[in-house]
């Protein structure tokens, strides 16, 4: 568990580290995470060191982004009169998106012949 | 009351209370959402954000001293992004053989989520720094709120609109892919990554691994997207 641990945190340090240093426009955790997949894929050994916490964080993924939720409450009266349009412009474009996405993943992987098992 | 006002301030000056209520808020919105039968209605992010800005509300606690103690659980989200490298390496299979299909998905929702936000907001007359803050609104926070303010947008507005969006993609997922008829896990799971990032995700994990995997993908791949499709879009609008 902290082998484990501290192989998430220091992926993420590096992550950082690089992402300011080379000024690269991909945030620190998202470079950690391709660190960790080139982990897996020198070290195969490393995926069942990792499961038992990666497992534990992903299954409660909801939770952590509760912080920043309560911290949307406190700027809901400074949208003020433009509160409307800017809840029909996410309702509408998540809807939209979901669906554009999803349609054209299945069209696609329909006319390639590349059905899910 | 002297004891009770003592026992406050000391509860006031450390983060155990709000580390504490953060996990109940939580723990409350988790166990509603499985009694309801894991209706996606009944978001667990939704009924803690409600119940905890409430009590925030009620007690007259500002949010600064609530993030004291939630700041714990906030630092979490950058481990859990880079512990999505394991559902990732797990689907690798899926995803090789998925590369155009994921194209084709990645490019069309994402953009498609860039476009019709801006033009609806454009139509209810909104411009100027609150249509810069909503561009890059389904991106993952650390990503949107970097775009937001590269391009002059406000990216405190940029994250409120991200946790909404989150919590729209989480709600209207489920039945409207089941209204669709989009029956295959992955192609489920990447529309609602990158249309919804995190927030979507974690939905999609509880839905289906293959579709939290897949989510993990879409969230990651639109992350960086993202950063080029927005300005060039919000280019249109100006």
């Amino acid at each position: 568990m902290v082998h484990a641990l501290l192989i998430l945190l220091m992926c993420q340090l590096l992550g950082e580290v690089s992402s300011r240093a080379l000024g690269l426009p991909l945030p620190g955790p998202v470079l950690g995470l391709l660190l960790l997949l080139a982990g897996f894929a020198v070290f195969p050994k490393l995926v069942d060191l990792m499961r038992p916490l990666a497992q534990g964080i992903l299954g409660h993924l909801s939770l952590l982004f509760v912080p920043a939720g309560v911290g949307v409450v406190g700027h809901l009266d400074a949208l003020g009169g433009q509160g409307v349009g800017l809840f029909l412009a996410l309702v509408g474009s998540t809807i939209l998106a979901i669906a554009v996405g999803s349609l054209s993943f299945a069209l696609v992987a329909r006319l390639t012949g590349n059905t899910d098992d | 009351m002297t004891e009770f006002t003592e026992v406050w301030s000391y509860l006031s000056r450390e983060p155990l209370l709000w580390l504490t209520a953060t996990l109940l808020a939580y723990s409350i919105g988790d166990a509603a959402f499985r009694a309801s039968g894991r209706k996606p209605w009944v978001n667990p992010v939704l009924i803690s954000v409600v119940l905890l800005a409430g009590i925030l509300w009620a007690s007259g606690t500002r949010y600064a001293t609530y993030f004291e103690g939630a700041k714990f659980v906030h630092f979490l989200l950058g481990p859990a992004t880079v512990a999505l490298a394991l559902p990732l390496w797990e689907t690798r299979h899926h995803v090789r053989r998925a590369a155009l299909p994921i194209l084709a998905a990645l490019f069309a929702g994402s953009l498609t989520a860039v476009l019709s936000a801006l033009a609806i907001a454009h139509s209810f007359g909104i411009s100027g720094e609150v249509l810069i803050s909503l561009a890059p609104k389904s991106a993952t926070a650390p990503v949107a709120l970097g775009i937001s303010e590269q391009m002059g947008g406000s990216p405190t507005l940029t994250a409120v609109l991200v946790i909404l969006t989150g919590i729209i993609g989480a709600i209207v997922a489920t039945p409207l892919l089941n209204l669709l008829g989009v029956r295959d896990w992955r192609a489920r799971g990447l529309a609602v990554g990158v249309a919804a990032h995190g927030i979507g995700t974690a939905r999609a994990f509880q839905v289906h691994p293959v579709a939290g995997a897949f989510a993990g993908l879409g969230m990651g791949l639109n992350a960086v997207l993202t950063a080029f499709l927005a300005p060039a879009v919000l280019h249109l609008f100006q």
